[in-house]
């Protein structure tokens, strides 16, 4: 008995001696060559694979490998979470040789600042934060002009006049999506009423589903959501109503729910950061890119939207994107009652930011 | 109150609830016979994963079931190898199982991203599932809801009516004695991993087939975690794993529907209630001096016939 243990002992320790020895020349070989190339880093809140948030950035990053080639070596971690562990991931990257890491999760802020200020030489890009310094940079796209039209687009075909929306995290993101949306959609019918679910987290497919069943069985009859996997979209296309897809394409998820998407496209912002980079250009700058940079687009219109719903939002899309539409347009009170825009009037950046209000008409409280 | 909607919402908790049985269920049988086996979320996703498989690949619903206890009872296999044979820390083993487990379902499973699964009817309970609101509540489900709740009577059953329960109880509180007095410790203990990791393997399929029903890696998000949970909550009683799992899957709809409905209750605090729960419940239990709610005498404990 004991015999045969010990025996298989020694195989395991045979197999993993083997397999540090016939590593370790791959291993040399890949830092001969690494010297002279520029390391990036990524650090990911989830999945690579989870057709939504991360699967985008993941895209910006095999775009700078692909633009870049031999120049720059790619690295990522995935799966990290929001907070101690974060730090961790990022200043192990920083001590691996990175040159410049993006930390793409609104929840790596302060992290990102810490490790910042321990390696002083490392460029550090932070996406959808507000806090900065010599060497990190802050990046974000305006997502609430493409919740302006999907709220168009939902404020004109729900038809139970009520609009289910599935949220993470009550930070400014997230809240003035929700705005913009609510905004739209009131805008084209004055019934429109918003219920809003928050799941306390970006990626629970289980959760998701959970919150989508339980809004369509209080009669949404229109998806939106702020969190990253495809299950809500799954759900309403077993339902039978519609949804919207969150961060990536999610066709094959809801081939007759989806009606559109917003489309998170980091490539552009990448590949040029990253050229600054190597070049020495660059500096810690905030870049808030919309539609007309690119960094946000919509997927394909869904079969079910009618040629004058989708009229209305290509309009809408060109509007925004050559500058002659704001989604926070006055007049807009808060939902207090208060006043915040006055007509005509439209918001300023530094408020959007900081968005911590919902706007009147809206029901419930922020948690 | 619409009693739509309240038919509705207990529907939702049955589903939400129905994993987190398998699996509480897939760790308790394994808790009675003296194993600790923290792996169960790496169970589960590697069920999720090959039920998921089968289902895209067009296999009934049986086959899909029975493909997610085999790889659930595979990877148990490799546990029960290293913990029962070369005497690996258990509480070490279990955890590197659960890694080990997420990480080769995502290996293996990145190609069925953004597949679609067949969906899965539903079995109406003859003449149950007429009677209004309770029938759409109770008697309208998969037939997996049906199967968690036999499941718990069989192992309830075999538990304390049965001789080899009683066995595989005599092994988990006295593993020394039970072999002194002639019982194959290590083959029970085998036995009850296997089956464990049946178990847990079709609670994860209960998320790829019915509740999401997608498949992404790391989808089980934390429900192993939640499963050994209420086994001490349940202090070890099959129903009381049922009851365990229906309060926890109770608590997270209704903190849903509540949203919706425009009630605020912060929902970090509902995240963390069964947790608590599960201290109190432990602490209860470590105040208490019955024996009817004493975790298995052997529980954890690593086991050498040559001792």
């Amino acid at each position: 008995m004991n015999k045969s243990g010990v025996v298989l002992g020694l195989l395991a320790l045979v197999a993993i001696v083997v397999a540090v020895v016939s590593f370790e020349p791959a291993e040399k070989k890949e830092k001969v060559v690494v010297d002279d190339k520029t390391k990036v880093g990524f650090v990911y809140v989830g999945p690579v694979a989870d057709a939504g948030w991360t699967y985008e950035h993941d895209r910006g990053r095999l775009a700078v490998e692909k633009e870049h080639g031999d120049k720059v070596e790619t690295v990522f971690v995935e799966s990290v979470s929001e907070g101690p562990d974060a730090e961790r991931v990022i200043a192990q990257m920083a001590a691996d040789g990175v040159s410049m890491i993006f930390t793409t999760s609104f929840g790596y802020m302060n992290p990102t600042i810490k490790v910042a200020e321990q390696f002083p030489n490392v460029k550090f890009e932070h996406a959808t934060g507000y806090k900065r310094a010599d060497n990190v940079a802050t990046y974000s796209s305006r997502f609430y002009e493409g919740r302006h039209v999907l709220g168009l687009i939902a404020g004109k075909m729900t038809k139970s006049n009520t609009i289910g929306y599935i949220a993470s995290f009550p930070i400014p993101e997230v809240v003035r999506g929700i705005n913009a949306a609510y905004l739209a959609a009131k805008s084209v019918n004055p019934e429109v009423q918003f219920k809003v679910i928050w799941v306390s987290t970006w990626f629970d497919p289980g959760k998701e589903a959970d919150a989508a069943k339980a809004l369509i069985d209080q009669g949404a009859d229109i998806l939106m959501q702020h969190t990253d996997s495809a299950a809500p979209m799954k759900i309403a296309e077993e339902r039978g109503i519609y949804a919207f897809g969150q961060a990536s394409d999610q066709a094959a998820y809801g081939p007759n729910a989806q009606l559109t998407a917003i489309i998170d496209d980091w490539a552009p912002y990448y590949v040029r950061r990253v050229d600054e980079a190597m070049n020495g250009s660059w500096s810690s700058t905030d870049t808030w890119g919309g539609f007309d940079t690119g960094m946000v687009a919509l997927a394909p219109y869904g079969k079910a939207v009618p040629d004058d719903v989708k009229a209305m939002a290509e309009e809408a899309h060109k509007s925004i994107t050559e500058g002659r539409l704001h989604a926070f347009t006055g007049p807009v009170n808060k939902q207090d009652g208060s006043p915040w825009l006055k007509a005509g009037e439209t918001a300023d950046d530094g408020t959007l930011l900081g968005m911590d209000f919902y706007v009147e008409g809206i029901e419930g409280s922020l948690p | 109150m619409d009693y739509g909607l309240l038919s509705s919402i207990v529907h939702s908790i049955l589903v939400a609830s129905t994993p987190l049985v398998f699996a509480g269920l897939g760790a308790l049988i394994q808790e009675r016979a003296g194993v600790l086996n923290l792996g169960i979320e790496g169970l589960m996703i590697v069920g999720a994963l090959a039920g998921f498989a089968t289902a895209v690949a067009g296999s009934p619903l049986l086959v899909s079931i029975f493909a997610a206890a085999l790889a659930g009872a595979m990877l148990a296999s490799i546990f029960a190898l290293l913990v029962l044979r070369l005497y690996a820390n258990p509480v070490a083993t279990g955890l590197a199982l659960t890694l080990f487990g997420l990480g080769l379902a995502a290996l293996a499973g990145s190609q069925y991203v953004g597949q679609a699964a067949p969906q899965v009817a539903a079995w109406d309970i003859p003449f149950l599932s007429q009677i209004p609101v309770v029938g759409r509540a109770l008697f309208s489900h998969d037939p997996l809801v049906y199967l968690s709740i036999f499941m718990a009577l069989v192992i309830w059953w075999f538990l304390t009516k049965s001789r080899t329960g009683l066995i595989l109880r005599a092994v988990g509180e006295n593993d020394t004695s039970a072999h002194a007095l002639g019982f194959s410790v290590r083959g029970v203990r085998f036995l009850a991993i296997i089956c464990g990791g049946a178990l847990a393997g079709i609670g994860g399929s209960y998320l790829t087939l019915v509740q999401t029903p997608l498949f992404v890696e790391g989808m089980t998000a934390g429900r192993g975690w939640i499963a050994l949970a209420l086994v001490v909550f349940a202090s070890w009683r099959p129903f009381r794993v049922i009851a365990g799992a229906y309060l926890f899957g109770s608590v997270s709809i209704i903190q849903l529907h509540g949203q919706a409905l425009g009630v605020s209750i912060a929902s970090q605090w509902l995240s963390m209630l069964p947790y608590i729960v599960t201290i109190g419940a432990l602490v209860i239990i470590a105040g208490r001096n019955d024996l009817t709610h004493k975790p298995p005498g052997a529980l954890g404990s690593i086991f050498r016939e040559s001792k």
